[in-house]
């Protein structure tokens, strides 16, 4: 059976391109950048050469790329330097709807004495930006306002929202682990003093992330050692992965915008075949604001877990927003902040593609998923009476 | 992903009786939409005899939940009331095979809906919510529930009741309340470690540590060839003699310091051991 993976938001496959670049790095280039001889000292500049990959795809300066390991590394390290390189100010603002990267960060520094204003969302998971602004004072350190929710894909207005956030003087940083390479990003234009992306998600091996730290912004380093990333993230540089995600970051500038087009296409007649073909069935979030390849559907009196495990046996990826998808017995944080009813939480299926998503693949979701949803409803002591009627 | 048995994801796939019997002589529904699982039991009940002839269900819930659910009606067909109720959940989950922990849950729901079915063949009165105190606002898990299933199941933690009931899985604001509650239930059992060490007359403290040295530390040299011989007790000053491979073995100073380790642990922090030269 062949896999239908459509769980790109979760992660990625490695772009084999990538990958080629990759394997001399892991094979015979093992040296360490920092040292003197020629055989780790050359990987320096190959870094380097990666690091203005990245900027590019950013429109960025290189010096403003530092390699962290991960996107939560990243945003972790961005809340912290904010705080720490303001010692007098002690208010964060970030959303309800965040990554845990940002939101248990956030917790975390809510227990250390910080205070923090969640801002919420509307149950289109729009942002409350009136919210935010109102919640600015003296006392704030730093916003953090991701910019395409991970679970609906809904995209929060950045740019404006950096924009106002400058004028208060307040630092600005947002996740874009989910946009970095689906959307256009340039900095030079978007006055966000940090930014967070993570290599996994856009055809770069996992373990890898960067963070964006404008020039001129006060920072103080997360990760404390050696001198690498001008002592700005110390570790030795995980040369490989750097090179991928430099690889990674040129294949997305070069199909930045056919492929924001093509997986539109394919997640809208994915949306629409099945809001026909399963009744009961509803989009959550924003459509009109939303990243190409991401689609968060419901399908109400059925569980997601069913769901997902009804999929695997077609070799079809998704995830669910389910509270026994979760780890935990609660269901999405996302969903809930947007108040969806909970009988379609629990029913809740997040489908993101990428662009080695086929149409024949779509088709064959399309294929399996109205009776996947007949039976799973036919086993539900929920919607009956409503099946029986006839629409009002 | 979820470790399911291979007999788990098998009854998911293809459940057995799934549906509603019509004029069904007892029904038992539990759980609900809200809190992410919900059981209707239906069944078909011989006056006579108060054999179960049939059983359905329908269940809104993960892959454990339809599957423990099939399991329960395929274990009480052709059973008496009497002879069902004797199944536990631990039964409904060995059926399958196991469930994972945090999905124990799915198998007491089971259970309970063969209570609720019962009752109302019965025509007992279900018990009242609000007579068993709410603990969990957000799984609905009332006190009484909590106390049964724990004595059921043998659960001291509270992980352990979230994992079986989910209590405590949401906000988490009644975990403490919780964790009272099983130290009320289990207040009977002896404490494991005495609070406060007793003070030991010099004759009991001489006693244990030979006691220690018979039986935690020769069998341990011993086995190594070696061995060690109590010379004397003098207040907290402890006198040893190593024996055989340990003599003169470069490892003899650490295997005196481990000794004095075990005998301060053991007895009181102050005892200092030392070669007999």
């Amino acid at each position: 059976m062949t896999t239908i993976y459509l769980d790109n938001n979760a992660t990625t496959p490695v772009a084999p391109e990538v990958l080629d670049e990759m394997i001399p790095f892991l094979r015979d280039l093992y040296g360490n950048p920092s040292s003197m001889h020629t055989f780790g000292g050359q990987l320096h500049r190959k870094i380097e050469e990666a690091r203005e990959k990245v900027a590019a795809l950013l429109n960025a300066h290189p010096e403003e790329i530092i390699f962290t390991s991960c996107g939560t590394e990243s945003d972790n390290t961005a809340l912290m330097s904010a705080v720490e390189s303001l010692p007098r100010k002690k208010h964060v603002i970030t959303t309800r709807v965040e990554h845990p990267a940002v939101l248990n960060f956030c917790r975390h520094l809510a227990r250390k004495g910080c205070r923090v204003t969640y801002v919420p969302v509307n149950n289109l998971g729009q942002l409350d930006t009136d919210f935010l602004f109102r919640a600015v004072d003296d006392d704030t350190a730093v916003a953090s306002i991701m910019h395409a929710n991970n679970e609906t894909g809904v995209l929060f207005p950045i740019a404006h929202i950096a924009e106002k956030l400058k004028e208060r003087g307040v630092l600005f940083h947002t996740d874009a682990v989910q946009t970095a390479g689906k959307l256009r990003l340039d900095m030079k234009s978007l006055p966000a003093d940090m930014l967070s992306l993570s290599g996994h998600k856009l055809h770069a091996p996992k373990g890898i992330g960067v963070l964006y730290v404008r020039r001129g912004t006060r920072f103080s380093p997360y990760v404390i050692g050696g001198h690498q990333e001008k002592g700005r993230r110390a570790g030795t540089e995980n040369v490989a992965s750097i090179i991928g995600l430099g690889k990674a970051c040129e294949l997305a500038a070069q199909f930045l915008q056919k492929e924001a087009s093509y997986l539109k296409v394919l997640c809208d007649r994915l949306e629409g075949a099945l809001l026909q073909a399963c009744p009961d069935a509803r989009i959550n979030g924003d459509i009109e604001n939303r990243l190409p390849n991401t689609t968060n559907m419901s399908f109400e009196f059925i569980e997601g877990e069913a769901i997902l495990l009804r999929l695997n046996e077609f070799g079809i990826c998704a995830s669910s927003g389910s509270a026994c998808t979760s780890g935990s017995l609660e269901p999405s944080h996302v969903l809930r902040a947007m108040g969806i009813p909970y009988t379609a939480v629990h029913g809740s299926v997040r489908f993101s593609l990428s662009r080695y998503n086929t149409e024949q693949e779509i088709d064959r979701v399309i294929e399996v998923m109205p009776g996947i949803v007949r039976e799973l409803r036919e086993f539900s002591p929920f919607g009956r009476e409503k099946l029986a009627c006839p629409p009002e | 992903m979820w470790e399911y048995t291979d007999k788990v994801k098998e009854t998911f796939l293809k459940p057995k009786n799934v549906g509603e019997i019509p004029n069904a002589d007892a029904v038992g529904e539990v759980g609900s939409i809200i809190c992410g699982d919900a059981l209707k039991l239906f069944l078909k009940i011989d006056k006579e005899t108060g054999k179960i002839l049939d059983a359905k269900f329908q269940t809104f819930g993960c892959a454990s939940a339809i599957a423990s659910s099939s399991a329960l009606t395929e274990m009480v067909k052709g059973k008496t009331l009497d002879e069902a109720l004797e199944i536990s959940n631990q039964d409904i989950a060995d059926f399958l095979g196991g469930l994972p922990d945090q999905k124990m849950h799915c198998s007491v729901m089971g259970r309970e809906a063969l209570e609720a079915a019962v009752a109302n063949f019965r025509g007992e009165p279900l018990p009242q919510k609000d007579e068993g105190k709410q603990v969990c606002k957000c799984f609905d898990v009332s006190e009484e529930k909590i106390r049964k299933v724990a004595v059921e199941n043998h659960l001291t933690t509270v992980e352990e009741i979230t994992n079986f009931t989910k209590a405590g899985g949401g906000c988490g604001e009644c975990v403490p309340q919780i964790e009272l509650i099983l130290r009320d239930l289990w207040s009977l059992k002896p404490p494991e470690k005495p609070t406060t060490p007793k003070r030991l007359t010099n004759l009991h403290r001489i006693a244990l540590i030979q006691e220690i040295i018979e039986s935690e530390i020769r069998p341990g040299l011993q086995a190594d060839n070696g061995d060690v011989e109590l010379i004397d007790i003098e207040g907290n000053k402890v006198t040893l003699a190593l024996r055989g491979m340990c003599t003169g073995c470069m490892m003899s100073d650490i295997t005196l310091k481990g000794i004095q380790q075990k005998l301060r642990e053991m007895v009181g922090g102050d005892i200092v051991v030392e070669a007999y030269q």
